[in-house]
């Protein structure tokens, strides 16, 4: 076996390794629930609720990520300030921090007693156990996600072109929306749907922040939590259909034909 | 009128240049890459802001850095062509067009790009994406866009480097009629001496962040003001010291060997001349001429241009000599072969190092 194709099956096997065990649990879900209990148990009247509130809380969140994250990401594309670093790495923070002290901070800072509880009470504005507070937790988890891809696919944009606009008498309103947003879709798309899947998962920040009341803040995520202990079955149920819409979310951004390798450039 | 003075650092050297040009004028900067040529034109076009600056198209003032005036690109009437073209790649060749006809309604600016395409041979491409271009058409559609603003300078960025060698001739006479209409101050910057010589009325040449001599193409080919200059005519340059020998000087060449020029001059010089007034002779073929100055050299590279043959030689330093491919044929001219580089001293021109 030549050197070359000993390092092939090397990385044949390494990623063999990582898609049984990234795939096993979620084929393990549809494997154990049957297509029938599957059906069935989503006649359950909670599990519909849960999923109902999940697409419209998250989609929610997604439209105010994309409107507020836009304009963001192109700020910090487009201009050199100072701070601009510091900027984004606190655009980033909510990556690494873990659910449930984004959820502890976002109590500390909006909750009744918090740092603007008072000011959020005057205003007649309710957070904590309302379904507008999940929203709230999911744009602080899910929000880097888009920012992140959409500030990627802004500094990709060709600075001639953003220039060649510039001279031909469109300002930089104008330039962001005629050149800016048709020559960073694929990335804007591909960030959305990555903020939409995470904010589809979130658990522990809703959970700490909104609590998980039925109906109101209780998403499937927080849904399928609930059934763990005493109905296993249902908990599978939810899990799979979770996993299907996450999976069709993220089918559904995929360019055809798999995108871009390394190299392509060359053609 | 447009004109601009400029000075900002510029990666390890600064930039101080001014340049003037007066409308239906085209001047071509001329220079190595990095000497500064684009930096120039993006300021006149407020895409770089300088440390300090003024760019005055007629009588609007488009920059002053002093007086705190700096307007945005999209307020100065510029045509700028990019090296690239940044053409909009989600947008058909009309609708590149009509990118910069803002304000008239959408069937007026329509018609009004369709026009344009039409004046660069492109209405039957007029729906296409840049994408299934080819190179010329690509140009010719950034033409085309540059025009729409109906500009009050137009900025062309090596416009014909983008373009491979059997499209450039159609491109540069498009060019060429192109800024003999267009009745605006125009700045062309290459770094080809013979594009300028073929696009521009006037040239400057850069080198370092200054402008070291502004001519026509003939005034610098005549009388190069620097090795520098004449090395970018094409000329052959011959670096030795220069002393009085009766009416004439003598230049001593590093590498051995001496040349003599009707020019005055003293101490380390550059002696130049152009490749078509060096003749060759075979060694064996030695007989009186009125030439002065004779060098030994070594043939180097045979290279057919056009309807001439460009000989590369080795004498004391590199040179090189043009001949029609008759004589070229006739002294059986090949790498390796001894022959003599002959030049009269009046065509020999020197400058100072």
């Amino acid at each position: 076996m030549s050197r070359g194709a000993a390092f092939t099956a090397l990385l044949t096997a390494a990623l063999a390794v990582v898609l049984t065990f990234l795939a096993l649990p979620l084929v393990a879900i549809f494997l154990d629930v049957g297509p029938g209990r599957l059906v069935a148990s989503l006649d359950d009247q909670g599990s519909v609720e849960a999923l109902v509130l999940s697409l419209r809380v998250t989609l929610v969140a997604l439209a105010v990520i994309v409107a507020l994250g836009t304009p963001t990401a192109w700020l910090l594309a487009t201009r050199s300030f100072r701070g601009r670093t510091l900027a984004i790495t606190l655009v980033e923070l909510p990556l690494v921090v873990p659910p449930a002290v984004a959820g502890i901070g976002l109590l500390a800072a909006l909750g009744p007693r918090g740092l603007l509880g008072p000011a959020l009470d005057r205003a007649g504005v309710e957070l904590v156990f309302q379904t507008a507070g999940v929203v709230v937790a999911l744009v602080f988890v899910a929000s880097p996600f888009y920012i992140r891809q959409a500030l990627a696919a802004f500094t990709a944009l060709d600075p001639t072109v953003i220039e060649a606009s510039r001279t031909l008498g469109a300002g930089d309103a104008r330039t962001f929306a005629r050149v800016g947003l048709p020559g960073a879709r694929a990335g804007l798309v591909a960030g959305g749907a990555l903020a939409w899947g995470r904010a589809l998962g979130e658990f522990g920040a809703t959970l700490v922040f909104a609590g998980s009341l039925g109906g109101v803040t209780q998403t499937a995520p927080l849904a399928i939590y609930g059934r763990f202990a005493d109905d296993f079955t249902g908990a599978l149920a939810l899990s799979a259909v979770l996993v299907a819409v996450s999976g069709a979310i993220l089918l559904a951004v995929k360019p055809a034909g798999g995108g871009r390798v390394l190299g392509d450039a060359r053609a | 009128m447009l004109a601009l003075d400029a000075r900002a650092r510029l990666g390890d050297f600064d930039l101080d240049a001014a340049l003037a040009v007066p409308g239906g004028e085209c001047l071509a900067l001329v220079g190595p890459s990095g000497a500064g040529k684009s930096t120039l034109l993006r300021v006149a076009a407020g895409l770089l802001r300088p440390q300090y600056g003024v760019v005055r198209c007629g009588d609007q003032l488009w920059l002053d850095t002093a007086g705190g005036v700096d307007l945005p690109p999209d307020r100065r009437r510029v045509g700028f062509l990019f090296q690239d073209y940044a053409l909009f790649g989600h947008l058909s060749a009309w609708r590149n067009v009509a990118y910069g006809l803002a304000g008239s309604g959408r069937a007026e600016r329509r018609r009004r790009a369709h026009e344009l395409l039409e004046r660069f041979d492109l209405l039957d491409r007029a729906d296409a994406r840049p994408a299934t271009l080819s190179g010329g058409e690509r140009q010719r559609v950034a033409l085309a866009r540059a025009l729409a603003r109906d500009p009050a300078v137009l900025l062309l960025d090596e416009p014909l480097s983008a373009l491979d060698a059997s499209t450039r001739s159609r491109a540069s006479r498009e060019l060429l009629e192109l800024i003999g209409t267009a009745r605006v101050p125009t700045v062309v910057v290459t770094h080809d001496f013979e594009q300028a010589a073929l696009l521009a009325d006037r040239i400057a040449v850069l080198a370092s962040g200054a402008i070291v001599q502004t001519g026509t193409a003939s005034e610098l080919a005549a009388r190069p003001r620097s090795a520098f200059v004449a090395d970018l005519t094409g000329a052959v340059v011959l670096l030795g010291t220069a002393g009085r020998d009766g009416d004439l000087t003598r230049v001593d060449l590093e590498g051995g060997g001496s040349v003599a020029s009707t020019d005055e001059a003293t101490g380390p010089v550059a002696a130049t001349v152009h490749p078509w007034e060096v003749t060759l002779e075979r060694e064996a073929a030695r007989h009186e001429d009125s030439a002065r100055n004779r060098l030994g050299v070594e043939v180097t590279s045979v290279t057919t241009v056009g309807n001439r043959v460009r000989v590369g030689l080795l004498g004391p330093q590199p040179m090189a000599a043009e001949l029609t491919g008759a004589a070229a044929a006739g002294l059986a001219l090949a790498p390796g072969v001894r022959a003599v580089a002959v030049f009269k001293a009046t065509a020999t021109r020197l400058v100072n190092r």
